[in-house]
């Protein structure tokens, strides 16, 4: 019930602030068609890049829309408020998570088959970059809504955030693109997605947790 | 249980226990490396395979074995630190940090100087290359994120929070090698089975790796006692310890 009505007011806040969501779309796209221009459009070289360059992108584009999302529930009190009274921190944070992999996760999924068109990926390849990115993007909402709930207090948080964030991405990225990999050389891919599944389970018991107590130090 | 362990989590009592350890850890640490590394490098017999370059194992494996023991330690103290609320936890993981990140440093670059040698690269994307280099971007975070903050108190205890989370690396780096087939060989001293290792060369690293872990013990001593010193400054027996 209370998680329901702190989804709706985070979805509410979405759709005023549209920037939010669409900057880093944009972002993902715009550094996807830098790469054919950075490294030239061979039609060979792009297929063996496309899995590294669409998960950096991915990873880059969830870092952008990272910075934001405590910043202003901090700097107006919500936070302060939430902490000191009797709503659960808890279904405060899920919702915020949820909603950051609605508005930034959910999108980069539904954009695969584009990107696949445009980085001349098969079949095969597509189907394993959509269900890498369906089991990794939740896992990327949630190291983001952690890392961000460490620095919404800080000083200069940006490059923090980076810094903070990126190297709990690595193992994500390394499994993620080797999955995509291997099945564009039509191998069996089932064991990297039952290590992203195993690491997004692993992540949605516990980082929760990290994040509430991130938020009560934040306030203390 | 623990009810002995309760008069060191008091600032003075933890200070001075620090400074009476320091002495006899600081002399065996360094008599112990200087014994290890001079045997090691000097006395013992060339590898069949690798020839003398294989030496640099007696720095190489001690500085790695305790990054990853200085981490643990980090996070042991983040966790007393955060659920017992105890402050002079928060000021040990800041002791260990620079400590450690020194000793992953030196791990990655002696592993490098090895390399180029043995592999014919500086650098190869190997599973445990990889997870050694996360390992110090986790202590440089830890650090980082500890100095942005202008309330120290906040800074510590969110500083705290992400040495935890980032006691998920320990278990990828010690498995990597096992779980991925990749460049690094396996480990050749184990708890359990005989060593793959002959014993001529294994002495001395043993030997090696206890002055390292003794060194980490007294640098942290050393640290923590000058981080007692200064978040504790106003209190009335550090003024009167300095004689202001």
């Amino acid at each position: 019930m209370v998680s329901r009505i702190f989804l709706q007011r985070e979805l509410r806040l979405l759709a005023r602030q549209k920037a939010d969501w669409l900057n880093p779309i944009l972002f993902f796209i715009i550094v996807l068609s830098l790469f054919p221009l950075g490294v030239g459009p061979e039609p060979n070289m792009l297929r063996i890049i496309a899995p590294g360059v669409v998960w950096i992108a991915a990873l880059l584009s969830v870092l952008l829309a990272a910075e934001r999302l405590f910043k202003d529930d901090y700097r107006n009190g919500v936070i302060e408020q939430l902490v000191a009274g009797r709503q659960s921190l808890l279904a405060f944070v899920l919702a915020k998570t949820f909603a950051n992999w609605l508005s930034t996760g959910l999108p980069l999924i539904l954009l695969s088959p584009v990107v696949a068109l445009l980085l001349g990926l098969e079949q095969a390849a597509l189907l394993a970059m959509a269900l890498t990115l369906l089991l990794g993007t939740p896992l990327l909402s949630l190291l983001s809504v952690l890392g961000s709930a460490l620095t919404m207090a800080a000083d200069k948080g940006g490059i923090l955030l980076a810094l903070l964030i990126l190297p709990l991405y690595i193992p994500l990225l390394i499994f993620a693109s080797s999955a995509i990999e291997a099945a564009s050389m039509g191998l069996n891919y089932q064991g990297q997605l039952a290590i992203l599944l195993a690491m997004l389970l692993l992540a949605l018991a516990l980082v929760p947790m990290a994040v509430t107590s991130a938020l009560r130090i934040n306030v203390s | 249980m623990f009810k002995w362990l309760d008069p060191y989590a008091k600032s003075e009592t933890l200070y001075h226990l620090c400074g009476k350890l320091l002495p006899y850890l600081m002399v065996s640490a360094l008599a112990l490396l200087l014994l290890g590394n001079i045997w090691g490098l000097a006395f013992t017999p060339a590898d069949y395979q690798q020839g003398d370059s294989y030496r640099i194992i007696h720095i190489h494996v001690p500085s790695a074995i305790m990054s990853m023991g200085a981490y643990a330690a980090m996070a042991s103290a983040a966790f007393v630190a955060l659920v017992w609320q105890i402050k002079v936890a928060h000021w040990a993981v800041l002791a260990i940090a620079p400590i450690g990140a020194v000793y992953t440093a030196i791990a990655l670059i002696t592993g490098m100087a090895w390399g180029k040698p043995m592999w014919g690269a500086w650098w190869v994307w190997d599973a445990r290359l990889t997870s050694e280099l996360i390992l110090l971007f986790l202590y440089l975070g830890v650090i980082a994120l500890h100095g942005a903050f202008s309330d120290r108190q906040v800074g510590n205890k969110v500083a705290s929070l992400l040495a935890l989370v980032g006691v998920i690396n320990l278990p990828i780096i010690h498995f990597s090698v096992e779980w991925w087939n990749t460049l690094h060989q396996g480990a050749s001293i184990t708890k359990f089975a005989k060593p793959s290792i002959d014993p001529s060369m294994l002495w001395p690293l043993l030997i090696s790796i206890l002055a390292f872990a003794l060194l980490l013990l007294a640098l942290t001593c050393l640290r923590l006692r000058t981080a007692i010193l200064v978040n504790e400054q106003h209190r009335p027996w550090v003024r009167k310890l300095v004689g202001g």
